[in-house]
């Protein structure tokens, strides 16, 4: 694309009249926790489905200051997260990073980085289906009366459900939660391992879901507690084994497959976190210091 | 030796080239130009302006070359360009009343005031493929005819002067008219912004409701009152000025179905509308979307909602391609911490289930 193309697009993309609205839609969600808030999604150059709502959360929220950190799956390479990455790059000309202790504002899909979060930064979740209810009942006319009524039975009697059939709760991602003691909210499909993250973060933690027309909002310090039972308590995954590069534990970690015998090794997913993990002198079992 | 993927940016970039020369094809071949594609392929240009909701010929034709003829991938590069342009305001509702007909057919009546147009129609045309336009042959010119004086009147005009059919339907008194594009789709909606949803949904998908409710998923006995395609002037007020300002021409496909209605507790017995309007000639979109409109009538008519067509949160939550699409597509995006998430429980379920197994097991063989 030429520079003159370029010109004719405003200050990261969206018109100034469509940020105000989303900036709108914003405080609205922050001022409401949990709650799902109809914004006028505008159709953005890239697919519906592929982080459309994070990305006009983020072209509202960006200044020329901000540092912008992009991850899908955890990773800062993954070819979407590079691709929106770029993006930004082109529209707003603002610096970017893989570091998530030096970016102001990370655009996620599916994780929650795991350095924790300070006051003062942005995590925008990319958000398909922002109905925690969706499943059980896929009327938009119905859900909204649960969640104006918070009747949210039908989500208990679904985990409750589980454990009758399997003894434990079947659910892995997409964990539903409750927000601030009122609404019941779908954290998007992260895996429930970082849920707990979620809890009292003094980070802004914003959603945006682009083809389903919705923004809702976590402000810091909030409470964010997952569904459960007294006698059938939250838990995360917990992996077997340390990180094979980093060594570390209580971190999410990705399967790789290495060969057609059934081997296999897992790492960390968020990368940046092993990386950084390795410049400190920590090894893991196959990395390379552990190799020579 | 693992290592972690890198090289994200180059493979991307190297994708996109790869494409691009694709896209050309055989460079031997002379590029095909906007002015062809708009010319020769006028009814893709007018689909593309349709479901992208812009009308510009030239930019929809380029959305066409740009895409590969992926009409989808057209609309959508169109949507996506909409977004960007200024709004400066409204236009006064167009008068089809007042259009330039080139082609008018009714379904109700065998002779009318203006009469019967075929114009450029595939209709009785046989299906036979015409070996003659693999090569240049020019065709015959037209023969053409001195343009009435009359405007043609409508034929939902003509059935009201007995009152034998509903009116075009009014809005209350301070309904300010909505915009599909500017707010957020909430249900139930007024006939209004569902209207737009249905004139920008997928073809197909309306094609397909449609014909469902012809052979009986909420069957509404629909009559082809009067498709008319021709052009229609585009006014527009300015506030400086004490009359309306034309802006140009558009063309425009029209449909009105008629439909039998035995009367409800809210309605007398008489005949009802369903209305279809879309960008440039295409009267399957438009008859498509004027039997889906009359379905989705249902509730304001007090009929029984029974079936798909009638759904207004089904139909118009999945109507709109671009969106579809997206979504569809994205399941090829990694999901490699949900999987793995699935996999460890999938993993954790078999070995209570192979626990639970070997444990029946046992206890039988005890029992023996």
């Amino acid at each position: 694309m030429s520079t003159e193309t370029i010109a004719r697009y405003n200050f990261a993309y969206l018109d100034e009249q469509t940020k105000r609205m989303i900036r709108r839609a914003i405080l609205k969600g922050i001022a409401i926790p949990g709650y799902q808030v109809p914004f006028a999604s505008r159709e953005m150059p890239m697919p519906y489905g592929w982080g459309t709502g994070g990305v006009q959360v983020t072209a509202s929220v960006i200044g020329p200051g901000d540092v912008l950190k992009v991850i899908d799956q955890g990773a800062d390479d993954t070819t979407n997260a590079v691709s929106i990455r770029a993006f930004f790059q082109k529209v707003a000309e603002i610096a970017v990073t893989t570091h998530t202790g030096e970016a102001t504002i990370i655009q996620t899909r599916h994780r929650i980085p795991e350095k924790p979060l300070q006051e003062g930064q942005i995590l925008v979740y990319q958000v398909p289906i922002p109905e925690p209810l969706r499943f059980l009942e896929p009327r938009e006319t119905e859900t909204r009366k649960m969640h104006a009524l918070e009747e949210y039975g039908l989500m208990h009697v679904k985990l409750y459900e589980d454990i009758a059939k399997h003894g434990h709760i079947a659910t892995t991602y997409a964990y539903p939660v409750k927000v601030e003691g009122r609404y019941v909210m779908d954290p998007s499909p992260t895996p429930k391992f970082d849920n707990p993250k979620m809890h009292m973060s003094p980070a802004l933690q914003l959603f945006g879901a682009g083809r389903e027309k919705r923004i809702y909002a976590i402000p810091p310090y909030t409470r964010v507690e997952s569904l459960d039972f007294e006698d059938h308590p939250f838990e995360i995954q917990k992996f077997d084994q340390p990180c094979a590069l980093c060594g570390g534990t209580d971190v999410y970690l990705d399967e790789v497959i290495l060969d057609d015998r059934g081997g296999r090794m897992f790492v960390c997913s968020d990368t940046d976190h092993c990386e950084e993990r390795r410049e400190a002198g920590h090894t893991g079992h196959m990395s390379e210091e552990a190799a020579q | 030796m693992y290592v972690a993927v890198k090289g994200g940016e180059a493979a991307i970039r190297n994708a996109h080239r790869l494409l691009a020369d694709r896209r050309r094809g055989d460079r031997m071949v002379p590029a095909i130009s906007l002015e062809q594609i708009v010319g020769q392929l006028a009814l893709a240009v007018d689909r593309v302006m349709t479901e992208g909701s812009l009308y510009d010929r030239e930019l929809a034709a380029l959305a066409i070359k740009q895409a590969r003829g992926d009409m989808i991938e057209a609309i959508f590069l169109l949507r996506a360009y909409r977004t960007t342009l200024p709004r400066f305001g409204y236009s006064q509702p167009i008068n089809t009343g007042g259009m330039l007909v080139e082609r008018r057919v009714s379904a109700t009546y065998k002779d009318l005031p203006g009469g019967q147009l075929l114009g450029p129609t595939f209709d009785y045309t046989h299906r036979l493929l015409d070996p003659s336009l693999a090569t240049d042959d020019e065709p015959e010119a037209p023969e053409s005819r001195p343009q009435e004086d009359e405007t043609m009147l409508r034929v939902s005009e003509i059935l009201a002067h007995e009152g034998l059919i509903e009116g075009d339907g009014a809005m209350p008194e301070d309904h300010e008219i909505g915009d599909i594009t500017r707010e957020p789709l909430e249900f139930p909606m007024e006939r209004d912004t569902r209207l737009q949803a249905l004139s920008r949904g997928d073809e197909g998908f309306l094609l397909a409701l449609g014909y469902s409710t012809q052979r009986g998923y909420a069957r509404n006995h629909p009559f082809a009152g009067e498709i008319r395609i021709g052009e229609v002037e585009i006014e527009i007020d300015v506030p400086e000025l004490d009359f309306p300002v034309s802006l140009g021409r558009i063309r425009v496909t029209e449909c009105q179905m008629v439909n039998q209605f035995k009367g409800s507790a809210k309605a007398p017995p008489q005949f009802t509308r369903g209305y279809g309007l879309v960008f440039g000639q295409s009267e399957r979109k438009a008859m498509a979307m004027a039997l889906c409109d009359r379905a989705l009538r249902a509730r304001e008519l007090g009929e029984d909602i029974i079936a798909p067509a009638q759904d207004e949160e089904f139909v118009i939550s999945h109507s709109d391609n671009v969106q579809a699409t997206g979504f569809v597509e994205h399941l090829k995006l990694p999901h490699y911490v949900d999987f793995q998430a699935e996999l460890d429980l999938v993993r954790r379920m078999r070995r209570e289930f192979e626990k639970r197994q070997t444990g029946d097991d046992e206890r039988k063989e005890a029992a023996e």
